[in-house]
């Protein structure tokens, strides 16, 4: 086999991989009641710290709760969560985005102003002070994670508007009498789509993790809901003797945010159009002096 | 250049006033009512009439834009008020935590720039080489790792298992080696995989294909002129990278019971201790702000084009 064969079959076990890991991640989110064979919340004394058994496959908590119940429940909040974040960043991002780059003039840029006032802070302390302000649980987390993210997407949402806006066919629908709403619906929006689905699909990792991180802190969501980052507060103390409740829920998030990472860059090679990235990026580049956009994409 | 920043300069100042405003926004819109939670920080029962006497007391019965001013007026004096719990002033022990942080925040820094570019470097000319998978797989495994984790692994590891690296407090630099490493790690692999492909990039334009036709030696042709373009990118990244550094110092000062300032504002947080809430932010957005600002005139230093660009418009 050659060399090329071989990355070949590397590259699709993984995003194999990472596909199946998602369809498992789906399903014990939609269905963690029915899969979980404890209430992830009871709380039972007597089996504190319990060993995995039959009856607890990864054992217990400290306060006697099952493990393998509680990760899966976590998964329900913690991708339910990123879910609504992703939706209302798109919605918002594609709303303000689009609206600037295919209107111009001062709409664009009274609305890129916002934007940038939005990405004057930094993100994660951003957040936290929302939270501060709000008060903590998972309607505010959402709510601070998506403020703190939107303008991004609206700035890239409105660079791959402009760069699409004035190329031929577009031009040529316009000429040819298809009205504006028409032109953006038939011809913007399907390109923009497949980039914001590899956007997205890059940067679910990111949200969730700031999700965990805040919940990690104390200022997410509210034990005893289970979820990953709560789990792992909870088992800071018991680290010297216990260090295995650690692993599950760390590493729980960590497969996630890979096998995101991995579709997003399984699905930037299936679906890029590379041209159209390429007048994006330039645009973007052009747009946004002060940063790169594969650094933008990074984080 | 002299312009460049002067421009710039003048530029700082309508951004943090933005900046206050929005803090002052998000303060007004969900701290419900001020005087309600001033009462009950004084315990005085909250009776209408109690309710009045404070709000006037406050200001709160002026007009939204006098309040604005009057609390900006004191912001710029560095009068943030005192703080509900230990009732200092509040600058005064932000300030006091701040260097703390600082400190891990610049470790950090360097020690991403400093590992990141040898890696960068030999991921790109080794390309497809057993160092560049080696390199990618492992940064990729960086960017996936939540930094919250990874603290606590290295704690189970060092200091746990192995017994070398004291698991939390400050000290010596022996106390710094875990929190640096858990702050950085994302950062890190990122910078790594952007060198990576701004050296990719560069070794395919035109100017090396002359620099090589020239006859320079491939040495010259790579530390030269590949590094150089290389790099410049990455001074906009530690931009980028102070923004994060940030919030993973909140997180490592949590793991490592170091005594920075965002450990300081996650207990303000429990406390509903607003004053202090509000000074942290801005104190940290200001320093994020002048951070862009450095690497922007070092940006422009470095890349005429971008001095030029700016200038003609």
């Amino acid at each position: 086999m050659t060399v090329n064969g071989l990355k070949r079959h590397l590259r699709r076990g993984l995003v194999a991989f990472s596909i199946l890991v998602v369809f498992i991640l789906a399903v014990s989110a939609l269905f963690a009641p029915l899969l979980s064979t404890h209430d992830p919340t009871e709380v039972t004394l007597a089996n504190k710290f319990a060993e995995p058994g039959l009856d607890h496959p990864l054992g217990c908590d400290h306060l006697g709760r099952d493990v393998l119940s509680r990760l899966l429940h976590g998964a329900r909040t913690s991708l339910g969560a990123v879910a609504v974040i992703a939706g209302v960043i798109l919605l918002l991002g594609f709303a303000v985005g689009a609206t600037a780059g295919y209107a111009g003039g001062v709409l664009d840029s009274t609305l890129m102003r916002i934007c940038d006032v939005f990405l004057t802070f930094p993100t994660f302390i951003l957040a936290m002070f929302m939270i501060g302000v709000l008060g903590t649980g998972i309607v505010n987390v959402i709510l601070a994670v998506s403020l703190t993210h939107w303008a991004w997407y609206a700035r890239i949402i409105r660079s791959l508007v402009l760069a699409l806006k004035n190329r031929e066919h577009v031009l040529a629908a316009r000429v040819s009498g298809t009205g504006r709403f028409m032109t953006m619906v038939r011809h913007i929006l399907p390109p923009v789509f497949a980039q914001l689905a590899i956007l997205a699909t890059l940067d679910i990792g990111h949200m969730m993790m700031h999700v965990s991180g805040l919940s990690f802190l104390g200022l997410g969501v509210r034990p005893p809901t289970p979820e990953w980052g709560v789990m792992i507060a909870d088992a800071r103390q018991y680290v010297w003797t216990h260090p295995e409740l650690i692993m599950y829920p760390g590493l729980a998030i960590f497969v996630t945010v890979m096998a995101f990472n991995l579709l997003g860059d399984a699905l930037r090679d299936a679906l890029d159009p590379h041209a159209l990235e390429h007048t994006a990026t330039d645009h973007a580049r052009r747009e946004t002096a002060s940063s790169s956009e594969s650094l933008q994409e990074a984080y | 250049m002299l312009r460049y920043i002067l421009k710039r300069l003048a530029m700082l100042a309508p951004i943090l006033l933005t900046v206050s405003l929005v803090v002052f926004g998000i303060l007004r819109l969900g701290e419900g009512d001020p005087a309600m939670s001033y009462l009950r920080m004084s315990n005085i029962p909250p009776t209408d009439q109690a309710l009045a006497v404070a709000r006037a007391e406050l200001g709160l019965d002026r007009p939204l834009h006098e309040q604005y001013l009057d609390w900006l007026g004191c912001a710029v004096q560095g009068d943030f008020g005192r703080s509900y719990v230990t009732k200092n002033p509040v600058l005064e022990e932000i300030f006091y935590y701040l260097p703390n942080t600082l400190i891990l925040a610049g470790a950090s820094l360097l020690f991403t720039l400093v590992l990141s570019v040898p890696l960068g470097m030999v991921s790109a000319l080794k390309k497809d080489q057993l160092p560049d998978h080696l390199t990618r797989g492992l940064s990729f495994f960086g960017v996936s790792m939540p930094n919250f984790w990874f603290g606590f692994i290295l704690v189970w590891v060092f200091s746990i298992q192995l017994g070398w690296l004291p698991p939390m407090g400050k000290g010596g630099p022996a106390h710094m080696v875990m929190p640096v490493l858990t702050m950085s790690l994302m950062s890190l692999c990122i910078n790594t995989r952007l060198i990576r492909a701004n050296m990719l990039d560069n070794m395919h334009a035109r100017y090396v294909l002359y620099a090589r036709a020239r006859g320079l030696p491939e040495s010259v042709v790579v530390g030269r002129h590949v590094m150089t373009n290389s790099l410049i990118p990455v001074i906009t990244a530690v931009g980028m990278h102070v923004g994060e550094l940030f919030g993973g110092a909140v997180i490592a000062e949590s793991i490592f019971a170091w005594p920075g300032v965002g450990r300081y504002a996650v207990s303000a947080i429990y406390n509903r201790d607003f004053p202090v809430m509000q000074c942290f932010i801005l104190v940290m957005t200001t320093i994020f702000v002048t951070m862009n600002l450095i690497v922007d005139i070092c940006y422009a230093w470095l890349d005429p084009r971008i001095r030029y660009e700016g200038g003609g418009q």
